[in-house]
């Protein structure tokens, strides 16, 4: 699994995407940085951080495509399956390089607030928090990534195919907009919204259901990419 | 060594296996020979982990592929129909890599020079394996299953797509190799399986048709008496005093004209070389004797052939020319 892990991480580095992704990732978040606190003079963390979500559900995609599709493209993944190594430690491996990418780029980006601590007071309970919940919610578009890379060996599809089923995810929220007051769907749509459940974080909130609901839809994801595969080998 | 049971493997509708059993035992070198689509590959990636059966079993040393995959697989080598190769690492990088997989316990520097020697890599191990030859990568690819000194190894068509040296060298390698180690490779190639197995699996749609010694096969080809014969002579005595022959069955003139001589077909009985009398006879009559050669050595000849023995009926071999192999 180790072994994996390590491949993966080189090969996001002897290609592009892994270049790619970090500078596009610290660049639009530097950006976003200066708008919403330097320029517009406030400590504000909130809107950063809920910028960056948005950035992160276009960026993530881009970093898992390759992982399963590129394997079966290139029949590679013949030596992972036969080798003596579990489906589950495949996944993980995959996963957690990925997250690791991620989680990098993300505390470098939450650095710039250090900027902030001369000037202003800057609530550091609120803005680990919101640290936290990006990477909870990063962690669930790695999964849905992962699982879509290993459902077709087209790297573009698997990119466009994740970024579709998580703005499922995240404007299904919205649909409440159009809907009456006390509606039973509306409860269902905002349980399920990541955005939602994101705002909570932003705003200062630490929501047990929602650590859960983040945790168990990115269980769910992995499950069903370990499933594909154990599947894929009766077909 | 392995040991598979009544193997099926079904995709949709068809049967890429059909009822497959068969056991090799420890230092045998097997191969697996039938055409493109017979189910070689299917088999072979049954017993290697990657596909899972549709019934039936197949064990690693007493181990089943299916129960208790990790320990089965690591005793087997694996190289695929196409070499499992990530283009972005060196030769180096991805031998370590695969080191690392399969969890060698082995003193890595050690274990990697020694295969590297082996399928004689040196020169390359600092390559990009991109930008590698088709003959280099197999290499890199054969290095890959070797790669942990596996009890086992699958071969599956080891020297598609290598030029004639680099097949001669590969073949010599695998024959290396299986003093220490007990090999299945498949082929549709009926040379190589001559050139390198002790024993042959002949599979053809998902059945295997024969499972015998290689020079058992090679006797069961040349039973049946088929000869391409090429004399310089009257046509019309040619064929007459040929037809007068003790044994020979038919003559046909294919009318084939080479120089100035002319073709004919000639079926013996079973068990009767008429190379003999033929020469004799030519002899007497000084009609010159261009070519004589035996027919119907393609595999699909065989397969008729393999076929029609089993059910007593003499075989008629296809019109057709020698396989150049």
């Amino acid at each position: 699994m180790l072994a994996i892990y390590k491949r993966e991480m080189r090969s996001y580095f002897t290609g592009v995407i892994g270049y790619v992704f970090l500078v596009l990732f610290l660049a639009i978040g530097g950006a976003i940085f200066c708008f919403t606190t330097l320029f517009s003079m406030s400590a504000d963390i909130t809107s950063f951080f809920t910028y960056m979500m948005i950035v992160s559900a276009v960026m993530l995609p881009l970093l898992t495509m390759k992982s399963f599709s590129d394997e079966r493209k290139t029949k590679t993944e013949q030596l992972l399956l036969t080798a003596p190594v579990s489906l589950t430690g495949m996944v993980f491996a995959k996963f957690l390089a990925a997250l690791t990418m991620f989680a990098g780029s993300l505390i470098i980006n939450s650095l710039y607030f250090l900027i902030l601590y001369p000037y202003a007071s800057v609530k550091t309970a609120n803005l680990l928090g919101n640290v936290l919940a990006l990477l909870l919610v990063g962690m669930t578009f790695i999964a849905i990534g992962i699982f879509v890379s290993a459902l077709t060996e087209n790297q573009l599809s698997a990119a466009v195919g994740t970024m579709a089923i998580i703005l499922v995810f995240l404007v299904i929220g919205l649909v409440n907009l159009l809907l009456p007051a006390n509606f039973w769907l509306r409860y269902v749509f905002d349980c399920v919204s990541i955005f939602t459940r994101f705002q909570a974080f932003t705003n200062g909130y630490f929501d047990l259901s929602s650590l859960l609901y983040y945790l168990s839809v990115t269980a769910v994801f992995v499950y069903l990419t370990i499933r594909i595969y154990d599947r894929r080998r009766y077909n | 060594m392995v040991k598979v049971e009544h193997l099926v493997k079904r995709f949709g509708q068809n049967y890429a296996v059909n009822d497959i059993s068969f056991e090799i035992g420890n230092g045998e070198i097997v191969g697996l020979l039938g055409p493109n689509g017979a189910g070689k590959s299917t088999t072979m990636n049954i017993i290697t982990g990657y596909l899972s059966s549709t019934s039936g079993s197949a064990k690693i040393n007493g181990v089943d592929i299916l129960e208790n995959p990790i320990e089965a697989k690591s005793m087997i080598g694996f190289l695929p129909e196409q070499p499992p190769l990530y283009g972005d690492m060196t030769v180096d990088e991805y031998l370590n890599f695969v080191f690392d997989l399969k969890a060698c316990s082995f003193d890595r520097d050690a274990h990697i020079s020694e295969i590297v020697n082996v399928v004689k890599l040196a020169d390359a191990r600092g390559r990009l394996i991109r930008n590698l030859s088709k003959g280099y990568k197999q290499r890199v690819g054969i290095a890959q299953a070797l790669i942990g000194d596996p009890k086992l190894i699958v071969f599956d068509e080891p020297t598609v797509g290598l030029d004639p040296k680099q097949i001669l060298e590969v073949r010599n390698l695998i024959r290396t190799l299986s003093k220490n180690h007990t090999v299945i490779l498949s082929t549709h190639i009926l040379a190589e399986v001559q050139a390198v197995c002790e024993r042959v699996i002949i599979i053809n749609q998902g059945k295997i048709i024969a499972d015998e010694k290689t020079s058992e096969l090679t006797k069961a080809i040349e039973e049946g008496y088929h000869y391409e014969v090429k004399i310089c002579g009257p046509t019309k005595d040619v064929a007459q005093a040929l037809g007068r022959i003790r044994g020979i069955k038919t003559v046909t003139s294919t009318g084939e004209r080479d120089a100035d001589a002319y073709a004919y077909i000639i079926e013996s009985d079973r068990g009767i070389d008429p190379r003999k009398p033929i020469f004799n006879l030519c002899a007497e009559h000084s009609w010159a004797i261009l070519g004589m050669a035996p027919m119907g050595t393609d595999l699909e000849s065989i397969f008729i052939r393999l076929v029609d023995r089993d059910n007593g009926v003499e075989a008629k071999p296809k019109q057709k020319q020698p396989r150049a192999h």
